[in-house]
């Protein structure tokens, strides 16, 4: 067990605070404060089922995951740990190519992997591999974003295509037999929450659509702020191939999970700015304002349809399931 | 996307529209009440809702929402059954996804599968027999749901196992027919219908002629629809266009998919491997003459009916669902007493709340619009 930990495990996230193997990691508290005012802690367990799928793997996942829920908040990611409960008979190849993907992605975010915990389970007490990982990170001083704050006459910014990693990670199932093109987006979005709060401090609400997809978001932010959200259809960008996937099953690509997609509402003013900026970046590079905020009909999500109708879009009740005919 | 964006052009949508106001007042003339046109099919619904259709339309037209949606209209002592088949510990149920969230008196196939019942999702019957293919040791048996759309899969699905010699396959037949349906609701006394949007891909399969009573018998109007958003309003103008000229024919507005004659290769497996029970029970529409079909005797050992023993109870719907009005028209999704209260997307009461192709389910995610009165 200590070898798998060492050389496998240690052996990739290599970094100061880890590699001693205390039973804790430890920070300079200055280092931390210098950056803001505020820590934001966060955690989450990965479970995805296939381990590994197109543009992405359980271990991308985990470290982006953790990192977005960081970067939503509007903080700098610093640290994250890591849990892995393996099922007995995982090889070991498996498990050196996830904390491959870890290592990387969390290099590309510039956040070091500190501490973490390795259990075996006997065979059929879990599937193949979960991930637990947990992070922190610093909220600079004037940041302040909370789904509460939307307020009529902001604006709702949409940094890209969405129902790409709900649409992937169908197919790589394999139970319904179609092939496809479409790769999960699974990203950090820190980097580019970082270069949005620089031209909008005061960004109101910030959160990314994972589970439940864009339409799930905008009914939280519209809950919890008492306002309406009225989206224009037209605007939202969806890939032919994720489109096709839905129309075959008859799915929802605005209730489909994204795993690099985040939905922002910034004053109205400031809106413009922003999306240039964000379209400077690969993961920016197809950003949208993709409707505002208004007053009524309160707590809903209101979307104008291409064909020129309007719906109410509605929170998403337990998962969707194809539909026969 | 090619195919699909065509005939959902705004452009066009608007003219069609155009049309329609320009006849809605004609072909409404002597009526107290608006037109009311039903959609049988819960695909059209879904398309109305989705699209956003209904507020569309001018205030003399009111869309009805029909019995087609097969998920909807399954009572629960079927569904009872089909868990106790799933319980089975020998038996992989294989389901289409929507059937999974249908309540049963005690629990959903989901709540089974989570108790540990082998429930698979698949999207189409050959899915299922080739897992029977791949587990010989396992008994594997197919949910078969739907109207006539569904059933020619079904069928082929039956004949290719027996080609093969495929003995661990079997049905749990639930196919209904929609025109003993259609002729029920014609039937009922409090019936306030006007014209009907036929269901294209049944028709597909069917063809044109069975709608024929409906026209020369019940002096009403049928035009077979398509699915997309422009395929209902072109449908909807020429519902309206002999409504003004006082016929009522079987029109087919679908003519890029249903041929008149139907398919002749479908209706033959379809004969083939099924007959028509003397009565089927509907959700909300108790028991209808000639409804449904079920396995032929020579088909017997793929009949899960035959093969495994299954409590076959009738279980009353609640009494305080109100489907069966809202199924036949003559009450509003959000007139019904539950609507919204105790029967929600979450937690079903009634079926018309279980899957997006159901009437309630459709206004409570996508319909709740017109109640809020702001829309400009």
């Amino acid at each position: 067990m200590r070898d798998l930990i060492e050389n496998v495990i240690v052996k990739s996230f290599d970094n100061p605070a880890l590699t001693p193997l205390e039973d804790q990691a430890r920070f300079d508290l200055k280092e931390l404060t210098c950056r803001g005012d505020r820590l934001a802690f966060t955690t989450d367990s990965y479970v995805v089922d296939p381990l590994f799928f197109p543009g992405g793997d359980i271990g991308t996942l985990s470290v982006n995951g953790t990192i977005n829920d960081l970067a939503m908040g509007g903080a700098v990611p610093l640290y994250l740990s890591c849990g892995f409960i393996l099922e007995e008979g995982l090889p070991i190849e498996t498990l050196r190519q996830v904390t491959e993907s870890m290592k990387q992605e969390a290099e590309k975010s510039q956040v070091s992997i500190v501490t973490g915990d390795t259990k075996v389970v006997p065979r059929g007490a879990a599937d193949k591999m979960f991930v637990n990982t947990a992070g922190i990170g610093v909220i600079p001083k004037e940041v302040d974003i909370a789904s509460t704050r939307a307020k009529p006459g902001d604006l709702v910014i949409l940094n890209g295509f969405i129902g790409d990693h709900g649409a992937a990670i169908l197919i790589a199932r394999g139970d319904l037999s179609l092939e496809s093109s479409v790769e999960s987006d699974c990203q950090s979005l820190s980097r580019l929450v970082q270069a949005m709060l620089k031209v909008c401090p005061d960004i109101h609400c910030l959160r990314d659509a994972t589970r439940g997809g864009v339409a799930t978001v905008l009914n939280e932010f519209a809950q919890s702020s008492g306002v309406c959200i009225k989206m224009d259809e037209t605007k939202i960008p969806i890939r032919d191939e994720v489109r096709g996937v839905c129309e075959i099953l008859g799915l929802d690509p605005l209730y489909l999970a994204n795993e690099g997609i985040l939905l922002a509402i910034v004053p109205r003013d400031c809106a413009e700015q922003v999306v240039e900026t964000m379209r400077f970046l690969p993961e920016g590079q197809n950003s949208m304002i993709i409707g505002e905020v208004v007053e009524a009909p309160a707590k809903r999500v209101v979307m104008k349809t291409s064909f020129g109708g309007e719906r109410i879009v509605d929170m998403m009740v337990g998962e969707q399931l194809p539909r026969i005919c | 996307m090619k195919y699909v964006d065509e005939f959902r052009d705004p452009e066009q949508a608007r003219k069609w529209l155009g049309k329609i106001s320009a006849l809605a007042k004609l072909a409404q003339a002597g009526k107290d009440r608006p037109l009311h046109i039903m959609e049988v099919c819960g695909g059209h619904t879904h398309t109305i809702f989705r699209y956003g259709i209904k507020q569309m339309l001018p205030q003399e037209i009111e869309l009805v929402h029909g019995p087609g949606c097969p998920v909807c209209v399954l009572p629960m002592g079927r569904v009872d059954d089909c868990v106790a088949l799933a319980e089975h510990p020998e038996v992989i149920l294989t389901t289409f996804g929507d059937a999974m969230r249908v309540p049963g008196s005690q629990k959903s196939l989901h709540q089974a599968k989570a108790e540990g019942a082998d429930v698979r999702m698949v999207y189409s019957p050959t899915d299922a027999l080739s897992i029977a293919r791949k587990h010989p040791d396992k008994e594997v048996v197919f949910f078969a749901l739907g109207f006539e759309t569904t059933m020619p899969s079904t069928a082929l699905t039956v004949l290719q196992a027996e080609e093969e010699g495929i003995g661990n396959f079997s049905l749990f037949c639930n196919h209904i027919t929609i025109i003993p349906t259609i002729k029920a609701i014609l039937d009922s006394p409090d019936l306030q219908l006007d014209g009907f949007l036929g269901p294209g891909h049944v028709s597909m399969i069917i063809g044109q002629h069975p709608y024929s009573f409906i026209a020369k018998q019940y002096k009403k109007p049928l035009v077979i629809s398509g699915f997309e958003p422009l395929d209902i309003l072109q449908s909807i103008w020429m519902i309206l266009s002999q409504l003004k000229e006082h016929r009522h024919e079987i029109e087919n507005q679908y003519g890029r998919i249903v041929q008149s004659e139907g398919n002749h290769n479908a209706l033959s497996a379809i004969e083939k491997v099924f007959e028509v029970r003397e009565f089927f029970e509907w959700r909300g529409l108790g028991s209808i003459e000639h409804s449904g079909v079920r396995v032929r005797e020579g088909y017997a050992r793929y009949d899960a009916e035959r093969k495994f023993s299954i409590p076959n109870l009738k279980i009353a719907d609640p009494k305080s669902c109100q489907c069966g009005e809202v199924l036949r028209g003559t009450l509003k999704p959000k007139d019904c007493k539950v609507f919204g209260t105790t029967c929600k997307p979450e937690t079903p009461l009634g079926a018309l709340m279980v899957s997006t192709e159901g009437a309630c389910a459709a206004y409570y995610s996508y319909g709740q619009i017109d109640s809020n009165q702001i829309i400009s």
